[in-house]
């Protein structure tokens, strides 16, 4: 017999702290038992302190808030790049059906090579300075951009257009003054899946083509096996990702408002 | 207008293409490339999103387990798979397992995350109609839940195997002897950018063909849908 189970408050927090316990516990004994060499996996609270130690001590050149730092502004870069080439061009292939059949065709070729393919290429065109990360960046965050503003535009209910074009509306005010606010919505919502696609490829990069950031930082930690350091940048990864969702998830909040108002 | 250093002419990478298919580059021949990389993914990834996805249903159907798992799962998920390699390569060495490694983690995480909401999807009116009419729990897993969360469950798939392939070849590119991503790297030291260009249309096709061979079995798992 299937029961409908529900869980009330006492029960939900008891079975979290649980849950988060274990995995914690479970960690330092396999470090306590000797399972696994401190030197592979050091206990949680190590990583942590690890952690504070890097912000002031440097490692491989910069301390972890350079390094953050660093990658911050490739991402940056990358991203606002493809915020200012995909939304236009997206509207453009909204408006007009025979850019949306040049560009179409191309872009699709584009979007099936996974990010990190670009590496090679990226680092021969544009260094391994700002230009090469910058480039895998931006192939990873361009098309949610230009797909979510494509969506949103060509869903714009033809009324407003065929009434913007009576009043004689040329096609760059279409662009800016119709479409552009109509899709405002799901651009947003492109940006959220573009800014995490971009903060991840960018990573990939720096693992791979940089001299500084915090992919490049765990790198160097892997090479001289130092496994805090390594996962001292995963946690910096994983809270700087999280940090720009959370903003994005509010400027979505704010565009539904938007919407509605 | 750009030199062939930078970028490569049609001719030079048809010339490229015939080499690494014909004579081999950097350990092997073409197929040889895609074969190692293409088994790894779908071995990876087929183990590692079926577990996903029975964790998924658990996490669904049970609220204390959805309850235990959640912390651990919210600690973990933020970190991108790509953040794992150095960790992989640390505990596993440049071979096969750290490969293994990287897959499960960018397999398991989308399929958990959309088998559990495409069972949470379900409404509940329809589960308290199975209740009702006093079905058995094995075929309420079979009959209710996995059928109403196949098409997020699919989704999931999609994704999945979309992030483990992009982290095969992450990691193949950071270090590796055969594969698609150690074509790249090879390519990449040797300033090839025709061989470059090769590697990176045989990265695109083989992940379509594989995208491609998931909505096969999506038609085929979901007949009522079109």
């Amino acid at each position: 017999m299937a029961k409908l189970d529900r869980l009330n408050q006492g029960e939900y927090i008891l079975w979290t702290g649980l849950g988060f316990t274990s995995f914690i516990g479970f960690w330092y004994l396999s470090d306590a038992l000797g399972l696994v060499p401190k030197q592979f996996l050091p206990a949680p609270h190590e990583v942590v302190l690890k952690f504070i130690h890097l912000m002031n001590e440097p490692f491989s050149g910069y301390t972890l808030l350079a390094h953050i730092a660093s990658s911050f502004q490739r991402f940056l870069y990358g991203f606002i790049l493809a915020v200012l080439i995909g939304v236009p061009l997206g509207l453009l292939m909204a408006l007009s059906k025979f850019a949306n059949q040049l560009i179409t065709p191309f872009f699709e070729s584009i979007r099936f090579v996974a990010p990190i393919a670009w590496v090679p290429f990226a680092a021969l065109w544009f260094g391994t300075g700002i230009g090469g990360p910058v480039l895998v960046i931006f192939m990873g965050a361009f098309p949610p951009v230009l797909i979510n503003t494509y969506r949103g535009a060509i869903h714009v209910d033809k009324k407003y257009l065929e009434a913007a074009k009576m009043l004689g509306a040329g096609r760059f005010r279409l662009m800016t003054e119709v479409l552009f606010p109509a899709a405002i919505p799901s651009v947003i919502a492109g940006l959220r899946i573009s800014a995490g696609l971009g903060w991840q490829s960018l990573v990939g990069a720096e693992l791979i083509v940089a001299s500084s950031g915090v992919g490049y930082m765990m790198v160097k930690g892997q090479a001289s096996i130092q496994t805090d350091i390594v996962m001292s940048g995963m946690i910096a990864i994983g809270l700087i990702g999280l940090i720009i969702d959370i903003l994005l998830r509010q400027a979505e909040k704010l565009a539904v408002h938007y919407k509605e108002a | 207008m750009v030199s062939s250093a930078r970028f490569p002419s049609p001719t030079e990478t048809w010339n490229a293409f015939k080499i690494i298919a014909i004579q081999g580059y950097g350990n092997g021949k073409l197929y040889q490339h895609v074969l190692q990389s293409v088994v790894l993914v779908t071995l990876g990834f087929l183990v590692s999103s079926s577990l996903g996805i029975l964790l998924g249903i658990l996490m669904g159907a049970n609220k204390k387990i959805e309850a235990f798992v959640n912390p651990i799962f919210l600690t973990l998920r933020p970190i991108p798979p790509l953040a794992w390699i150095p960790l992989a390569i640390v505990w596993l060495g440049l071979g096969n397992s750290a490969k293994i490694m990287v897959i499960y983690v960018a397999a398991f995480v989308p399929a958990v995350i959309n088998t559990f909401t495409g069972v949470r999807s379900i409404e509940v009116p329809q589960k308290e109609a199975a209740a009702m009419l006093g079905i058995g729990r094995l075929a309420y897993y079979r009959e209710v839940l996995i059928p109403g969360a196949l098409p997020m469950i699919f989704t999931g798939l999609r994704l999945s195997l979309q992030a483990s392939w992009t982290t095969l070849v992450a990691a193949e590119l950071v270090g590796a002897t055969l594969g698609l991503g150690s074509i790249l790297n090879q390519a990449a030291q040797d300033i090839n950018p025709a061989m470059i260009l090769v590697g990176m249309m045989s990265v695109a096709i083989s992940g379509w063909l594989m995208t491609q061979l998931i909505a096969k079995a999506e038609r085929y798992a979901m007949p009522w849908r079109t």
